[in-house]
């Protein structure tokens, strides 16, 4: 959202040379998400409006404590709510407070085809660029957990920052600070992987064996993690994807195919150019001229 | 260049309207898409006042080449019906290359090559045409699924980079063959033109297949 800070970027969308980065001595952060102690209250979301200054329209009540329904440009960070009857027959409320992940590999600034759009800083925040945003969509096809949405007001594509504003001047985000248990938590990113570790023993020794950190190797890791404790299943949790990558459709696209097409061009039009030069223009001579001439001339006469 | 007394008409003032709207909305949508595809070639979104107008107006030219090239393909095709001597044109590519037309086999309307450029456009322009509507971000950004969307931005850049391919071909092949160009500016060819390029059709009109008024004085 904002660009507090353009020195120390280790990511830049759509760019071919190496982005400002002098001040890039800085930890990599993380916020880690104990689902396990969320009692689903909703103040992180409230901190997110009020220190964002974000306002969602009003709207239905869809039969959940879900609400609003879905992210949305207004609504970048959503508790989402799933019953799920485990194997003894007991319900478990599985609530999960979904926003983006920061992936270390952001699928969005991989597909991002506006230059600076799209940043990461050196401390791992993925950052949307609003004023360079162009509005076309390629950031949620690169998206493997379905986050960034297009405002229809003004036509840029918005998300968490990680509220990377405080997080800059040294404060913890907005639902950080919120959060009345403790679930949601803030700082390096290796403290935050061994408190993760620490809370998943004691989970295990209450019987939570499958409990585990949600951290996808596949995109790299994420700057956003989640203790779970069914970790082997994590679409238990509204549809946590089990797998996130970025699909191989977008690697293709925004990989090997920009410089093949692009040499495909340029080799098409220097074959022209190198024929000119060889061969030359193929030109229409006298005796073609004559010879046209009198087949239309015969032919009048016939006729 | 010899002058003669009378010419052919090859284009008709219908052809070249719809053919010349056809090419610019062709050339805008290279230089908008080719921004939006590659970062090196960003710098021309400003040629459309920034990203946001080159996002918003790509797609609406879209829908123009579509309904322009339509007209192309109905005025068209007939012409383009592939041919047992389109086989025999593309065996001697090698002398029409090398500017040899006399040893390639008489030539009618179009040769193979440019019934090659109208087949690839009629099958490339509606693929990008619906990958585009697909990818649509403002008007169908909910309409289908995101592995549908991905699919379809996949296939539109490599439908896109392949038309470009044919259009690069396609201008190229009218520059190379003087005269070609004014066929579409000023609609006419002279009897020699048609004599070297396209003398079984020249043959045709002699024999008054293509009725009178395709032969006129010289403007």
């Amino acid at each position: 959202m904002s660009d507090l800070q353009s020195q120390d970027y280790v990511r830049r969308s759509a760019s071919t040379m190496t982005p400002p980065q002098a001040r890039n001595h800085e930890d990599q952060v993380a916020k880690l998400i104990d689902v396990t102690r969320c009692i689903g209250c909703k103040a992180c979301q409230s901190a997110c409006m009020e220190w964002n200054d974000l306002r969602q329209d009003i709207g239905h009540f869809e039969g959940s404590y879900q609400n609003p329904d879905d992210l949305s440009p207004d609504v970048w960070t959503l508790m989402k709510f799933a019953e799920y009857e485990n194997e003894q027959g007991n319900l478990e409320w599985l609530i999960r407070k979904d926003g983006c992940m920061h992936c270390e590999d952001p699928g969005c600034l991989k597909a991002c085809p506006a230059p600076g759009a799209i940043v990461q800083y050196a401390n791992g925040i993925v950052d949307f660029i609003s004023d360079k945003c162009i509005g076309c969509g390629y950031c949620v096809k690169g998206c493997p957990f379905d986050i960034p949405r297009i405002s229809k007001k003004d036509h840029k594509s918005y998300k968490c920052t990680l509220c990377s504003d405080r997080v800059s001047v040294g404060l913890e985000p907005a639902c950080v600070k919120a959060c009345p248990t403790g679930a949601i938590m803030f700082g390096s990113k290796t403290d935050m992987k061994d408190w993760a570790q620490e809370r998943i023993v004691d989970l295990k020794s209450r019987g939570f064996e499958k409990a585990g950190l949600y951290d996808p190797q596949e995109v790299g890791g994420t700057h956003v993690m989640y203790v779970l404790h069914h970790a082997d299943k994590p679409s238990l949790y509204s549809g946590l994807p089990d797998n996130p990558r970025i699909s191989p459709m977008v690697t293709a696209w925004k990989g090997i195919i920009k410089p093949i097409a692009l040499f495909g061009v340029a080799l098409a039009a220097l074959a022209g150019f190198f024929h000119w030069i060889t061969e030359g223009p193929n030109e229409v001579t006298e005796e073609d001229e004559a010879a046209g001439e009198r087949v239309l001339d015969d032919a009048e006469k016939t006729l | 260049m010899s002058s003669s007394r009378t010419v052919i008409i090859r284009y008709t003032r219908v052809n070249r309207i719809n053919h010349w709207i056809t090419a610019i909305c062709f050339v805008l949508l290279t230089l908008s898409g080719l921004a939006m595809f590659h970062p090196l070639m960003f710098w021309l979104s400003g040629l459309f006042g920034g990203g946001q107008w080159m996002r918003a107006v790509h797609p609406w030219i879209g829908c123009l080449l579509m309904l322009s090239y339509l007209g192309l393909i109905v005025q068209f095709w007939r012409e383009n019906l592939v041919q047992k001597s389109d086989v025999e044109w593309m065996k001697s590519i090698k002398d029409v290359v090398e500017n040899d037309e006399e040893r390639v086999p008489p030539v009618g309307r179009n040769n193979a090559g440019q019934k090659f450029v109208f087949w690839s456009m009629t099958l490339l322009i509606p693929v990008l045409f619906f990958t585009g509507l697909v990818i649509w971000e403002v008007y169908f950004g909910e309409a289908t699924s995101m592995p549908v969307q991905r699919a379809a931005v996949l296939i539109h850049s490599l439908a896109a980079i392949a038309a470009i391919i044919v259009w690069v071909v396609h201008v190229y092949a009218a520059i190379w063959v003087r005269d070609s160009v004014r066929a579409m500016t000023q609609g006419y060819v002279t009897p020699g033109w048609a004599w070297r390029h396209h003398r079984a059709w020249l043959r045709e009109i002699a024999a008054g297949e293509h009725g009178k008024d395709i032969i006129r004085k010289r403007p």
